[in-house]
């Protein structure tokens, strides 16, 4: 019996920032106390707020301590563990109020979230199974073995109108229905869990997975009775060590519970779970590419049909889901379709788990109910952008998606808004621009991606996108012309209509979107020959406005190239050729007399 | 391999650990006072002795046991404080982990403040 429990992030954010640390100081500092059977310290996945890790939170007040040092430890033992004492610098500073301290919940940052998905995360020890049946875990497993015909199982998931969290926003409880009945008499069918998440920047899935390892295998055990398949398999990439760690702790010890393996509760129903490591090729996120790698091949993509449902893995009829996805299924079956279908928009239902990145206060990972405005998202939850700078606009969907500019600033976001817009909701990496973003820079960075990502199978794609960035790039330095929009904009139709599979079909998205809203700033580029954002190395010019000049010498000491020559007290000027344009010079004038443009 | 019985009977045991990471604003606080006089005259048993109690009766769900700093009536240490949302504040003294598990039962399980022990 512990009266109090300490919980320490064990995300991968807070353990690149040394938790590891942290709780073995902390175990060792409560021993010394004679604590160690009073207070308990457990590691648990990620809280959300990355940014301000590490994260501690000390049970039952509920406070949250963040960006905690190893050398404050034995402060928080002394001062709070042993004397109640909240050690006030310490604590999250949107929960210090006047009044003292409030709690998490009613902050910007938790207040309008809404964790359906991340319920566990950050509230359980991802690797003790018996905290996950605390909080109903494996239960939602027992009703449907017991309680529920397959077809009632599915009927629940098609009435929830729970779509895929993986990008596509299909309807699950569709794709589980088609392979149930597509093939009559399979003697195999598999469940499949994408754990490959290849967006740059998101990483909603290796949260859960890290977090609240159980709720998938719970899934997808669920989804294995509903469709009639005793196989899963779960694709993760190798560049999640804590979270395929976890998975592996958790499969050994639902097997050990009979949670997996054969009979379970008895019924007769068998349903076991394999690990297979991705080693992270972006395409092998994609359905097909995904099960050709488990079956042991180089992960390409084949064509469709047939679909997975009929012909997936080993040619058997096969579901795929995303992790997220599975996050939900447990709770819908305990608590009703109605439950999640209240949640959210018409059309799209429930909750979406976003990353946030880019020029945002909050970095972290947040759940919100479909039909939240970007705004809210952003400048509420997120802290709003830094140094008073100006949205400028949001990417969702990574290299695949589009942008959100400010204009569509209070959309509700769902999945059929983002798409209306040249957008879509991806798999909820959501990253925020500002003013000194160059939108024909961000379109150049995620093409960079596609092409490097690219499997190379298809033409369009392996070298549509390559002489598509290679237009970009003309127009980064400057060499653009007005025609070169055209031909950008016909060959990124070119490559969304003849490539094979999504990777290439959605290649030319940012392009596209960034075209529409932005399409100032390309003519800029090529026209003028600048860069509004001033960005684009290779169209800046740095010069020395010789009446603010005082001529310090400051500017010439610091130029890595020595493009600045001048005497003492007498104006500079900086040699264009010579410079690198780093920007130094700017920096550390003090009289503001350097400007770029 | 588990059986359903045995599936709830983990998620039993495990309730008290699960509602204390929850925060319920509608549920009581027991908050003992933790001062250096506090802990010198036995407040961390009593705690102990409430969180104990607590769980034992299964009201972890509704009753909340914690800590604070020293409050101020060293003399008449140990203390506890009381707080159900809507009802004034009741504050014990000179509390043994008998007296707290006596709290326990007919102050928090069975409503009655328990007058001797007020200070
Ligand atoms: C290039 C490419 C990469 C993809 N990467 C992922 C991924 O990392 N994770 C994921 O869940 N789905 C990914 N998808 C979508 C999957 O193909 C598939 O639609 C999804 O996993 C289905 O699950 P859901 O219906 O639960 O969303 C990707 C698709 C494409 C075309
Ligand atoms: S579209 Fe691109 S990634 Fe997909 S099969 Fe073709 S070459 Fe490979
Ligand atoms: S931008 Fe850099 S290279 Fe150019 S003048 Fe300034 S310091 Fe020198
Ligand atoms: S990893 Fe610790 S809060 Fe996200």
């Amino acid at each position: 019996m512990y009266r109090s429990h300490v919980l320490v992030c064990g995300g991968t954010g807070c353990t690149s920032s040394g938790s590891q640390q942290i709780i073995d100081t902390l175990k060792r500092e409560i021993k010394a106390a004679g604590l160690e059977n009073e207070i308990e310290v457990v590691k648990t996945g990620c809280f959300g707020l990355c940014a301000l890790g590490p994260i501690m939170i000390v049970y039952p007040e509920g406070t949250f301590y963040s960006m905690v040092q190893e050398k404050d430890i034995p402060e928080i033992v002394s001062e709070h563990l042993v004397k109640g004492r909240i050690v006030s610098r310490l604590v999250y500073d949107e929960t210090v109020t006047e009044n003292g301290i409030k709690s998490l919940q009613d902050t910007a940052f938790y207040s309008k979230q809404n964790r359906v998905a991340l319920r566990n995360c950050g509230v359980i020890s991802p690797e003790n199974i018996e905290e996950y049946i605390g909080t109903g875990g494996y239960e939602a497993l027992g009703k449907v073995l017991t309680e529920m015909t397959p077809d009632e199982v599915i009927q629940t998931i098609l009435d929830s109108g729970l779509r895929g969290r993986g990008g596509g926003g299909f309807p699950t409880g569709m794709k589980w229905k088609l392979a149930r009945n597509i093939v009559p008499n399979a003697d195999q069918k598999y469940v499949c869990c994408n754990a490959d998440e290849g967006d740059p920047g998101a990483f909603m899935d290796r949260s859960v997975l890290e977090g609240d390892p159980h709720v998938v295998l719970e899934a997808m055990a669920i989804a294995g009775y509903a469709i009639g398949a005793n196989q899963g398999y779960i694709y993760v990439r190798a560049e999640y060590p804590i979270a395929v760690k976890r998975l592996e702790i958790a499969i050994n010890q639902a097997r050990e519970y009979g949670m997996l393996g054969k009979d379970i509760f008895g019924t007769g129903f068998d349903f076991d779970i394999g690990l297979r490591l991705g080693a992270g090729a972006f395409v092998c996120g994609e359905e097909t590419a995904l099960m050709t790698s488990i079956e042991g091949n180089r992960g390409e993509p084949r064509p469709r049909p047939p679909f997975p449902a009929e012909k997936g893995l080993f040619g058997k009829p096969t579901i795929l889901n995303n992790v997220e996805t599975y996050a939900n299924i447990p709770r819908i079956i305990l608590n009703g379709a109605e439950w999640f279908s209240s949640m959210g928009t018409e059309k799209s239902k429930g909750t979406k788990v976003f990353a946030l990145g880019g020029k945002i206060k909050n970095t972290g990972l947040v759940e919100i109910p479909m039909g939240t405005t970007l705004r809210t998202v952003i400048e509420e939850i997120g802290g709003g952008i830094p140094n008073g700078k100006k949205f400028k606009a949001a990417q969702t969907g990574g290299p695949s998606g589009g942008c959100i500019p400010a204009e569509h600033y209070d959309i509700p976001i769902d999945y059929d808004n983002l798409i209306s817009i040249g957008s879509m909701m991806g798999s909820g990496g959501l990253i925020v621009m500002d003013e000194d973003n160059c939108m024909v820079d961000i379109a150049k960075f995620f093409l960079a991606f596609t092409v490097d990502e690219s499997c190379g199978k298809c033409t369009p794609c392996r070298i549509g996108t390559k002489r598509l960035y290679e237009m970009l790039d003309k127009i980064t330095k400057g060499q653009g012309t007005l025609e070169d929009l055209d031909k950008i904009e016909e060959l990124c139709y070119y490559i969304k209509n003849n490539s094979l599979c999504g990777l290439g079909q959605t290649a030319p998205n940012p392009v596209l979107s960034t075209l529409r809203y932005f399409r100032d700033e390309y003519i800029a580029h090529v026209v003028d020959k600048t860069c509004p954002a001033g960005v684009c190395k290779d169209l800046l010019k740095y010069s020395i406005d010789p009446d603010k000049c005082r001529g310090c010498t400051l500017c010439a000491r610091k130029c890595p190239a020595s493009a600045i020559s001048g005497t003492v007290k007498q104006p500079h000027v900086i040699d264009q050729d010579k410079c690198v344009k780093c920007g130094a010079c700017m920096e550390t004038c003090k009289f503001g007399a350097i400007s770029k443009n | 391999m588990k059986s359903l019985e045995e599936l709830k009977a983990i998620k039993d045991k495990m309730q008290s650990t699960i509602d204390l990471r929850h925060e319920d604003p509608a549920a009581t606080k027991v908050i003992v006072a933790m001062g250096t006089c506090g802990i010198a005259s036995g407040a961390r048993e009593v705690l102990n002795a409430f969180a104990e109690a607590v769980a034992e009766n299964g009201i972890t769900k509704n009753v909340m046991v914690s800590q604070s700093g020293c409050i101020g009536l060293c003399e008449n240490e140990p203390v506890a404080e009381v707080i159900s949302p809507g009802k004034d504040k009741v504050t014990y003294g000179h509390l043994t982990p008998q007296k707290a598990k006596e709290i326990v039962q007919k102050h928090l399980i069975g409503g009655t403040v328990v007058d001797e022990y007020r200070i």
